[in-house]
């Protein structure tokens, strides 16, 4: 039961095959046995989570034809959107005490559409790491391989999917932070178009890139979550009004005739075996009627020094509010006020936060912002218009999620230059403000192959009829790791 | 690009991060590093390149000047780590 | 050190924070009433709770807009917040939301008539929408300082002047327009008590015909115009000092002591600050259309220096009167309702209102929307002098009645029986019964004795409860008693 898709189990509780309550104690049962492993959750709400099955169960007994879309399903939220009366840890210190006073317009909406949330999963901290190993929880194991990083920063979220712990999950995205851990735990995961998923009581990391979207096992589920996540929310000012379309209705279009773009930038530094593994993925396309081109993405090297600039920068000014005077941690026995601020900064932060808060404020700062912040705003525009260009050309954008599978734990958490270079193929989408998805395209010795779909603006609905198709084709998606049987 | 060890530290005050000097070090010599890939686009002939702040080729949009929040101070300050008389604490600032 | 030599000339700037008089916040729902209990009005967003995102008041563009076309400024058609980073606990987000370099209110004018009649035309540099800052309270709590935030992210105007002002009398000249200004406007309630209506002054001084500014001290935050003009005297006085002694002045913040009429470096706000400014990502651009700015127009009403020409014009009143009278909207609102409402000429009813009711309003500190005499009624009863039922002396006594009771001036006169006595024949005979019973105050009199006529006049009066019609009584008393 635990590996059937978001969409086999609503037909299951539609058919009252299953109840939502024995679906939801099915599910913390194999969090309980599964999660000291993988430590893909920070907090688990199971009591809450069961009285809102008992309550599913209920509404479905007593009203089936108006029951919301998504009624008793299971899901899990990532640590960073608030929920009202539960702790909201950002994976940090500096919010290790912190129970949200209000709930996240996507944690609302997911409710609304009768979804239960069984917890909150790890994540790197504040969402910032490729690997999850840059939680103050400890890091995150690969459901696949243990010895291996799941991704990041929606590594919980990822790893909880994947190893059949929940059957959906929302992450967020600001890198690459849905698409890079879908791809190493092979999931489906999608960052929509910037504004069109509230990011109202979502933690912010860098307001302009942030993005929320949800993980699941296939294009069909992604397409029923982003139904419930998406939509106009008065709140946030970067929300997009426009009405949100059912994002299932074209998944079953033919996808003949689409052109599909290959940028050869995103191509040329990948190995052998993935090179070969993305080759068959993409055959598949062209047998149901794609045309691939060839196309260019010239300032494709600009993405990560110009990320590593702008996403620093928000950051440092997004993280200033964590002072140690309203809420989260606060140090002992402040001598002063500034010794408030930097030794509750300095304790409640961890490395990479710090790191990148440093940057920000330098790249920010009297001297220096001419030559990174506003230099990397206009190389930021270079990256666009690209993109603006290659979508005059073709449908959608085909490249590897990753430069290659998962990577060991350890390998690259002391190397952050190497560790930023992760996400190369990624971090271009956020800058953009486009959305993509990564779906499993294969495995490279037992661990799984991501292929990234770029599209134009508010292009979702295309991006997910593509998997869609592509996934009626292949069964990678359906794989799971056998020790988490 | 050079980058001071001084530079990081004060940069670290400016942020108000406290740090050791063990970590002020390393964390100097991986900005550094950073800083390596970062410059590569000090190359990058922009000239006549309009700044893009957002994606979003936007306006801001506004609401009604309406009171629509109520007084939920007791719930917020329960988070508070030092607070009385419905005032948050801090050291004493000195004017 | 008061007297400025005068070799030197002073150089001032202000930039002063207007709070906007809006319900709700510039970025939140929630209430931006001032005086509610410590932190009952600071919501979610005002607090800085993770997750939380800023959505903009539409009523503050209306009134920076309206703002901008009484100075004829440029309108900024598309403006950009940006973030001012520093860290201080009455700053809940560690950033203020500001705008930098796409300020919404760009140049403008605004006509300044100092005290002593020089007209002026001093040039506003900008005026930028921002969000306020928390309180904090020092002295409460042993050895902490309280932080209240329901003043975080109340909407401020903060409107920049030219370096244009050359004295502290002109600095205040321009202060109480400005004031006046917003008041008209309907965009601020000016009350300084409260803090709606703040000013720093950026000083310098200069040898005079220098073509450079000297090196200028902000002082911040007077809450008065008296200390406005106190401190910049102060600190006029303090920087020529320093310079004749062969000092330099130090680029830096001062604040003004009020209790000991001196201003102080306040080092703890010079810790080379560098604010980061960068746009604020999670608000896009203001776009400001012609058709609203052409909407706003219509809604504008008379501003101060219109008025004060057309009652110039109009009531053929003096520039000083016309001046006074229009410094404060609602001062010069009811002297026209009291106009309007009178048969007294324009020129006593201004009179009335500059004289006798501010100076009760003065004394009794209210102001002129609490005057428990209304205009209508203050109408009333110049029209009883002006119809001579009552003498001037009389109308002033009816008027402190009206003050305390708050009844009508016809009510008080006739009830006790204050109508002025124009019947020239009762008067004659009181005139002749007093010339018989004092015989030799008469004799001295037609002696040549002639302030022996105020005597007289003093008895008529008397004699008639003070309702004689003091015209006529002069007029009788003057042929009677010369025989």
């Amino acid at each position: 039961m635990h590996f059937k898709s978001l969409t086999e189990l609503k037909l299951a509780l539609h058919k009252k095959e299953v109840s939502s309550h024995e679906l939801v104690s099915h599910y913390l049962k194999r969090i309980e046995r599964f999660n000291p492993q993988l430590n893909a959750f920070i907090t688990v709400t199971g009591e809450s989570a069961l009285q809102e099955a008992q309550k599913a169960d209920t509404l479905r007994a007593r009203d089936p034809e108006n029951a919301p879309p998504l009624l008793g399903l299971p899901m899990a939220h990532k640590d960073l959107f608030c929920t009202d009366g539960v702790k909201t840890s950002c994976a940090s210190k500096m919010l290790d005490n912190f129970i949200a006073p209000y709930d996240a317009t996507v944690v609302t909406k997911c409710r609304d559409t009768g979804l239960i949330t069984l917890g909150k999963t790890n994540m790197d901290e504040f969402a910032m790491g490729s690997s999850n190993e840059n939680s103050f929880y400890g890091p995150v194991l690969n459901p696949w391989n243990t010895d291996y990083v799941p991704g990041g920063s929606s590594g919980g979220s990822a790893a909880a999917v994947a190893a059949g712990l929940v059957p959906a999950a929302t992450g967020t995205d600001t890198g690459g932070s849905i698409r890079q851990p879908a791809a190493l735990c092979g999931l489906t995961g999608l960052k929509p178009t910037y504004g069109r998923v509230s990011r109202y009581g979502m933690v912010a990391f860098a307001s302009s890139l942030d993005q929320g979207g949800p993980f699941a096992k296939s294009a069909e589920d992604v397409a029923l979550l982003l139904n419930a996540m998406a939509g106009f929310d008065e709140r946030d000012s970067t929300s997009l009004n426009v009405p949100v379309e059912d994002y299932t209705q074209h998944l079953n279009r033919s996808i003949a005739g689409l052109k599909i773009g290959l940028p050869k930038e995103y191509f040329s530094h990948v190995s052998g075996p993935m090179q070969k593994t993305l080759e068959e993925a993409l055959k598949v396309l062209e047998k149901l009627g794609a045309t691939l081109v060839e196309i260019s993405l010239p300032h494709a090297d600009l993405a990560i020094p110009t990320y590593y600039v702008l996403a620093p920068a928000e950051c440092s000014s997004n993280l200033s509010r964590y002072d140690g005077v309203r809420y989260g941690y606060r140090c002992e026995n402040p001598r002063d006020l500034n010794d408030l601020y930097l030794r509750s900064r300095g304790e409640g932060f961890g490395t990479e936060v710090k790191r990148r808060i440093l940057i920000g404020t330098y790249v920010l700062s009297a001297g220096y912002y001419d030559a990174y912040y506003l230099q990397a705003q206009k190389t930021r525009q270079l990256i666009k218009q690209d993109f603006d260009e290659a979508f005059k050309k073709v449908d959608a954008i085909a490249s590897p999620t990753t430069p290659t599978p998962a990577f060991k734990i350890g390998e690259k958490v002391s190397d952050p230059v190497t560790m930023y270079q992760c996400d190369i193929y990624t971090l271009a989408l956020n800058l953009a403000g486009l959305p993509g998805l990564s779906m499993p395209a294969g495995f490279i010795n037992g661990l799984p192959v991501g292929l990234q779909l770029m599209g134009h603006y508010m292009q979702e609905s295309k991006l997910l009829n593509i998997a869609h198709q592509y996934q009626c084709h292949s069964d990678w998606h359906q794989q799971h790791p056998t020790a988490m049987e | 690009m050079t980058l001071s060890i001084k530079k990081v530290q004060e940069t670290a005050y400016l942020a108000r991060i406290a740090m050791s000097d063990a970590e002020l070090n390393r964390c100097h010599h991986e900005i550094e590093q950073i800083f390596t890939l970062i410059d590569q686009l000090q190359a990058v002939d922009t000239k006549g390149i309009t700044p893009l702040a957002h994606p979003q080729a936007s306006q801001q949009r506004t609401v009604a000047d309406k009171v629509t929040e109520s007084d939920q101070h007791e719930k917020f300050q329960a988070l508070a780590p030092a607070k009385q008389l419905d005032y948050y604490l801090v050291p004493q600032v000195i004017e | 050190m008061t007297t400025t030599k005068s070799e030197w000339e002073s150089v001032i700037g202000l930039e002063v924070h207007v709070q906007l008089a809006t319900k709700a916040k510039l970025f939140s729902g929630a209430s931006a009433h001032y005086g509610a209990k410590p932190n009952s009005q600071a919501c979610a967003v005002d607090l800085a709770f993770p997750g939380v995102l800023p959505v903009l008041n539409r009523e503050v563009l209306t009134m920076a807009v309206r703002f901008g076309l009484s100075v004829n400024a440029d309108i900024g058609k598309r403006s950009i917040f940006a973030r001012k980073n520093y860290f201080y606990p009455d700053l809940p987000k560690g950033y203020q939301i500001t705008q930098f370099e796409h300020p919404i209110v760009g140049r403008g004018t605004l006509p300044v008539i100092t005290e002593d009649g020089r007209n002026l035309s001093i040039g506003i540099t900008r005026a930028h929408l921002e969000e306020d800052a928390g309180k904090s309270l020092h002295d409460a709590f042993n050895s902490m300082t309280g932080v209240d935030l329901n003043r975080a992210g109340v909407p401020l105007l903060e409107i920049v002047s030219e370096p244009e002002l050359r004295s502290a009398a002109e600095a205040v000249a321009y202060l109480k327009t400005l004031h006046a200004l917003v008041g008209y406007l309907q965009i601020c309630d000016g009350n300084l008590q409260e803090g709606s209506f703040r000013c720093d002054a950026n000083v310098s001084v200069r040898k005079k015909g220098a073509p450079e500014f000297g090196t200028r001290a902000e002082i911040k935050n007077v809450n008065s115009f008296r200390f406005v003009e106190k401190a910049i005297e102060y600190e006029i006085a303090r920087q020529i000092q320093v310079l004749e002694q062969g000092g330099t002045i130090v680029q830096e913040t001062r604040l003004y002591d009020s209790a000991k009429n001196e201003t102080r470096s306040m080092r703890s706000k010079e810790n080379a600050n560098d604010y980061r400014y960068f746009p604020d990502p999670d608000l896009l651009p203001v776009e400001v259309s012609q058709a609203f700015i052409d909407e706003v127009a219509t809604t504008m009403p008379e501003l101060p220096w219109q008025k004060r020409l057309r009652l110039q014009q109009e009531y053929a009143l003096s520039e000083y009167d016309a001046n006074v009278l229009t410094s404060n909207k609602a001062l010069c609102d009811f002297f026209e309702e009291a106009l309007a409402h009178t048969k007294a000429s324009a020129k006593i009813t201004a009179n009335w209102v500059m004289g006798e009711l501010s100076a009760l309003l003065n004394k009794n500190n209210l102001d002129i929307e609490q005057s428990p005499i209304s205009a209508r009624a203050l109408g009333g009863l110049l029209s009883h002098l002006a119809d001579n039922i009552i003498s001037g002396k009389i109308a002033k006594t009816v008027f402190e009645k009206m003050w305390s009771s708050g009844e009508e001036a016809s009510v008080i006169i006739e009830r006790e029986g204050l109508v002025q006595e124009n019947d020239s024949a009762a008067l004659e005979k009181v005139i002749d019964e007093l010339m018989l019973a004092n015989p030799s105050q008469l004799a001295e009199y037609r002696s040549g004795k002639d302030r022996l006529f105020g005597y007289f006049v003093g008895l008529v009066m008397k004699q008639t409860a003070g309702k004689a019609n003091p015209a006529q009584v002069n007029e009788l008393l003057k042929q009677k008693l010369a025989g």
